[in-house]
């Protein structure tokens, strides 16, 4: 974005320019809250917001989840035409595959609930995925989790259509702004970046998996830490793959963009550091084309154009970090999405915004809370793919 | 400028394109590739990451030697998964614990 300058104050000050942040403030001002400023450590999108693989599924371990993802697909679909962008958005479906009985298990756990919320899950044999899928080797599993309306979007898209929003409705963005010190001057924070210094009443971190260090800043420790995620995309291909396809126990997943690409990526293992690591591994490419071509042998001549990384951001029990920080007024948190707050942030955004204007909260308030983890009242979510 | 200039053969960007998207405010290479989608097609920016850099700086004013490079991403061409999947004799397998890490984020 273009070199902006800060204004002295504003009301609402966010920390983060993904998507997160962005629709933060985009909803504020939308309510009639114009002054809120967005600050970036370098460009928008460069975070996870631009590093992912786009997917929205409804199929969760958790009512707050599901219940959540059934609204945020609602917005998602609303969308391209609400805010003049295309988003790319397919509504496919998404196919998780799993080998063992002790996954069918808690799969057939979570389907119950989901269809209780009202998805349309069903778990059906590998013949039935092979009829959605052809192209499947049906030995490599023994049942499928198939929800059809579970969708792919193409991220970009979505972070420019919340800064053009929130900055016609009179927010400001600012790139290359990195917060190098925030101060308590009475009730306010003075918020000290890269390109000069802005006073506000509140801050909210939505700084993904750069927000450890952002909370450092006012003296917070977070339990939230960083994980490098890899991902691929191949040379585009006539369209052929209607569902997002998942390996619930190799955490492989692709789906096929409306560009044609193949994109996805699986989980590797890695020491829990607090380095935000972004390089690109031989190992990742090999585990995944193998993973990839043994799921579907006819991948094998699909050539890969490109690899890259992005950082999730977790947390020990798979659930986010929301709220007014305790013991810090006026310090909110919005982290800790465990590589999907990009599904998550269209409907989480939204009622952030209520919640800091004191319209409304969300019991996700409540249950997301960073206390919980000092009593213990954690819910374990165990869809976390990647 | 004629009316439609590509400069990305792959994902058809126009000069045109990279003129909006420094009007809209997106004048860094890394933000116009992610504004425009250029370079990220099979060519991955080989064949016009230079044109695009040129129309960044003619439309924004910026001296084109100021313009920093986007991330260049691997494999350096396009690869087939089949040279890259590990068939338990190539010599992918052995090559599977090289850290392998390139600097680039």
């Amino acid at each position: 974005m273009a070199a902006l300058p800060l204004p002295p104050s504003a009301d609402v000050v966010i920390i983060g320019g993904g998507v997160m942040g962005l629709a933060i403030a985009y909803n504020l001002a939308r309510l009639g809250l114009t002054r809120v400023a967005v600050v970036e450590a370098t460009y928008l999108a460069s975070g996870a917001s631009g590093r992912n693989g786009g997917g929205l599924r409804q199929q969760w371990s958790t009512e707050m989840n599901v219940r959540l993802m059934q609204e945020s697909i609602a917005i998602c679909a609303a969308f391209a035409q609400e805010m003049g962008i295309n988003v790319w958005m397919r509504q496919g479906g998404y196919l998780f595959l799993m080998r063992t009985e002790a996954t069918r298990a808690e799969v057939e756990r979570n389907i119950t609930l989901q269809n209780r919320c009202g998805v349309p899950t069903r778990l059906i044999s590998p013949e039935d995925a092979r009829a959605i899928v052809p192209e499947l080797d049906v030995d490599r599993f023994t049942a499928a989790s198939y929800n059809p309306t579970d969708a792919v979007v193409f991220p970009w898209p979505f972070l420019w259509g919340y800064a053009g929003a929130a900055t016609k409705l009179g927010a400001t963005i600012h790139t290359d702004a990195a917060v190098t010190a925030i101060d308590r001057h009475g009730s306010d924070f003075v918020v000290t970046t890269a390109r000069g210094t802005i006073t506000a009443g509140r801050v909210v971190n939505a700084a993904g998996a750069w927000s450890p260090r952002v909370a450092r800043l006012v003296g917070l420790e977070l339990p939230n830490w960083p994980a490098r995620h890899e991902i691929l995309s191949t040379e585009p291909l006539k369209p052929f793959l209607n569902p997002m396809v998942s390996v619930l126990e190799s955490g492989l997943y692709f789906s096929q963009s409306l560009r044609g690409e193949l994109v996805g990526g699986i989980t590797l293992h890695e020491p829990r550091t607090d380095d935000i690591k972004l390089g690109s591994r031989l190992a990742f490419l090999r585990a995944m084309a193998t993973a990839m071509t043994e799921l579907m042998p006819r991948l094998g001549d699909v050539k890969v154009v490109r690899q890259w990384a992005g950082p999730y951001d977790l947390t020990s029990d798979g659930s986010p970090i929301v709220g007014e920080a305790p013991g810090l007024p006026g310090f909110f948190l919005c982290c800790g999405f465990m590589g999907h707050g990009f599904m998550m942030a269209p409907v989480v955004a939204k009622y952030y915004a209520l919640h800091l204007l004191g319209r409304q909260t969300h019991p996700f308030f409540e249950k997301w809370r960073l206390a919980r983890f000092a009593t213990g009242a954690t819910e374990r979510e165990s869809m976390i793919i990647g | 400028m004629p009316r439609k200039l590509i400069l990305c053969r792959c994902e058809d960007v126009t000069a045109a394109d990279v003129v909006h998207a420094v009007a809209s405010g997106f004048a860094e290479l890394e933000e116009v590739k992610r504004y425009t989608g250029f370079g990220t097609g099979p060519c991955q920016g080989k064949e016009c990451l230079r044109a695009v850099a040129l129309a960044i700086a003619a439309a924004s004013g910026q001296a084109p030697e100021s313009l920093l490079p986007f991330t260049t991403r691997p494999p350096l061409v396009p690869t087939e998964l089949k040279w890259l999947a590990d068939d338990g004799r190539g010599p992918a397998s052995s090559r599977a614990d090289v850290p392998g890490d390139d600097p680039g984020g």
